[in-house]
């Protein structure tokens, strides 16, 4: 803006017409400190994404710690057969001061089962969302980038994957070759990429036509440098969001295919699995139907805010 | 328009094509190979393996079994069940007509999210809005099959009744015998419809025609008759093709948990007793209404939106 020159001569007291023209000072803005500085900042003053972290946190270390608990904690392993002091198995009791959940059909303590049934839950979660980030940003960026054939071959394979019908094939292909937790993470994971690709294809289209890219091809910049540079961190975030949504949906498609029978094998238990046995037991055991669904619930929630909290903090038009 | 619905025709077709290929060979890289999948009987001797291998055309070069497989799949001879002993066809079809009833239901279910979204949508910012978004969140995290064992547990101990297989003694009986079940299957497809209405009603709310015509004068009540509603459940047709799928694979635990006599239990019956034709065959009518879903729905929205139909 101009300075006007009366004024820049340091006269005494400024002109009338000077303080009727005068722009009124821009307000104070805070000088940015980073992306990433600010997202965390937004996502701290967020309190249902803190407290949504928190729990998630809590849950995810109890169930890493699940040996330790047991062992020292509970004093139970997840095989065991408890015994009555008449020295009788211990089925289906109902829950005590001796078995905080009660015990199933088979004598074994309900809580310790929820808790290493946890690590199993978490692990296929997170591994699916591993799987389908890995391919589904390759595959994106390559037919966001690249655009022409490559687009098309990526839209055609996305196609093919979303119209068959997921469950269908997992049962069956379940029933064929006996999976184990790995590979019914990779092939849940196959049915889970082509949102990730959709989602990062979108975000790279809409970066690639942004000034400061057209500028820094004009600078001669090399695709490499761009992907690296420009479309990556961008991409970055979306990605996150989108494998926290892919966790929680894998803990939920995962536990219903296990509550069938065509999930993860049985002696290693999942929250789905617990609950796969006959629905007469059940019936009577209203204490072992509760917990393995409670804790999928409070675990896929705490995710979704999760999610939530981390798309909000990384989108910087929300006025802190 | 023409073009675009003959060309997702076609996409269509490849698509069930490559699907029939893929089970074929699926069938055949199971360990043990297709004599496993298609004899089912671990115990017999090598001259009636040879007698059997014959009989299916095992011995055919690839190529042949391949064409002889398509051939039959067209004309929906998938070959015998081993469980029924009677032609898989003949067995998907008796479990049709339930399955048609629960999924019928379940999408009234789903529908009944279109009021609740404007409802939403109209209540922004307000405690209705907060509560409805509150109940989808918690929608979309439980686990429905869990949701349904619950549920029968609680019954069980608070009636003494649950909801078990299809009612058959009147109305009322079956009514009582569906109602649970389609709720769950429902329950997804509420909230679907409840959080899409709500998006597309507030994107409405927001648009200068529907200040217009407020500026104009018009009663609410005509705003949203003639204005919003109208503007914003065009894309609600696509939604009910996209929930085809869903609806399909969520009977199979629905129908589980209620035993109810529909192709998604058979579907879980014939996994448990390695019943393979059958298998296939269910693969095959889920892809099939899978894809006929998706494309119904494409053609929808180019169908009640002219804007999609010139891109």
């Amino acid at each position: 803006m101009a300075v006007d020159a009366r004024q820049a001569r340091g006269s005494g007291a400024p002109h009338p017409i000077d303080a009727a023209t005068r722009v009124t000072p821009a307000p104070r803005v805070r000088p940015s400190r980073g992306f990433l500085s600010s997202s965390v900042r937004r996502f701290a003053h967020d309190p249902l994404s803190v407290v949504a972290l928190g729990i998630f946190g809590l849950i995810v270390v109890i169930t890493v710690l699940a040996p330790w608990l047991a062992a020292n904690v509970l004093h139970s392993s997840p095989e065991e057969f408890t015994r009555t002091p008449e020295g009788r198995i211990a089925t289906l009791q109902p829950p005590s001061q001796l078995y905080l959940l009660g015990t199933d059909e088979l004598g074994r303590d309900n809580l310790t089962r929820l808790l290493y049934a946890g690590q199993v839950s978490l692990t296929v979660g997170f591994l699916v969302a591993f799987v389908s980030i890995v391919i589904g940003t390759s595959l994106g960026l390559v037919a966001g980038f690249y655009g022409g054939r490559a687009d098309d071959l990526v839209n055609a394979l996305v196609q093919f994957v979303i119209n068959i019908p997921s469950l269908f094939v997992l049962i069956i292909l379940s029933v064929l070759f006996t999976p184990s937790v790995l590979s019914l993470a990779v092939i849940f994971g196959l049915f889970y990429w082509p949102g990730t690709t959709r989602q990062v294809r979108g975000m790279v289209l809409s970066v690639q036509g942004r000034d400061y890219v057209d500028a820094a091809r004009a600078l001669g910049a090399r695709d490499l440098r761009i992907l690296a540079v420009h479309i990556l961190p961008n991409v970055a975030s979306i990605v996150i969001v989108v494998a926290g949504l892919d966790v929680a949906s894998a803990i939920l498609g995962e536990s219903a295919l296990s509550f069938l029978g065509f999930g993860v094998p049985v002696p290693l238990s999942s929250w789905g699995n617990m609950l796969s046995g006959s629905q007469d037991t059940f019936r009577s055991a209203p204490w072992l139907v509760y917990p393995p669904g409670a804790m999928i619930l409070v675990t896929v929630l705490c995710i979704f805010l999760l999610a939530d909290g981390l798309r909000d903090a990384f989108d910087p038009r929300i006025h802190e | 328009m023409g073009r675009f619905v003959v060309r997702r025709l076609i996409q269509s077709a490849l698509l069930l094509f490559a699907v029939m290929t893929a089970s074929f060979f699926l069938v055949r890289a199971a360990p043990g190979g297709p004599e496993l999948a298609l004899l089912n009987n671990p115990r017999v001797t090598q001259e009636q393996l040879q007698r059997q291998r014959e009989r299916f055309g095992l011995n055919d070069p690839l190529a042949i079994q391949y064409l002889k497989w398509l051939q039959n799949a067209l004309v929906l001879d998938f070959g015998r069940s081993y469980g029924y002993q009677l032609p898989v066809v003949e067995v998907i079809g008796d479990r049709l007509w339930p399955t048609f009833q629960l999924g019928l239901f379940s999408y009234a279910v789903g529908l009944l999210g279109v009021p609740l979204g404007v409802y939403a949508a109209r209540h922004h910012a307000r405690l209705g809005d907060d509560v409805v978004r509150f109940l989808t969140v918690l929608g979309s995290a439980v686990p429905t099959w869990w949701l349904g064992l619950s549920i029968i547990v609680l019954l069980n101990s608070l009636i003494g009744w649950f909801p078990n297989g299809q009612g058959t003694e009147g109305p009322w009986d079956w009514f009582r015998h569906i109602l649970v079940p389609a709720v769950l299957l429902g329950l997804g497809g509420l909230i679907t419809f409840t959080r899409f209405v709500r998006s597309e009603v507030l994107e409405v709310l927001s648009q200068d025609f529907v200040r217009t015509a407020r500026a104009k004068g018009l009663p609410d009540r005509t705003v949203d008759r003639a204005h919003v509603l109208r503007n914003a459940l065009i894309p609600i047709v696509t939604l009910l093709g996209y929930l085809l799928p869903a609806v399909l694979s969520g009977a199979v635990i629905t129908e589980q948990i209620f035993n109810w006599p529909g192709m998604g239990k058979l579907f879980f019956e014939a996994a448990s007793s390695r019943d393979y034709p059958l298998l296939l065959a269910m693969l095959m009518l889920g892809s099939g209404l899978t894809i006929l879903g998706m494309l119904l729905a494409d053609i929808g929205y180019g169908v009640v939106d002219p804007r999609v139909r010139y891109s």
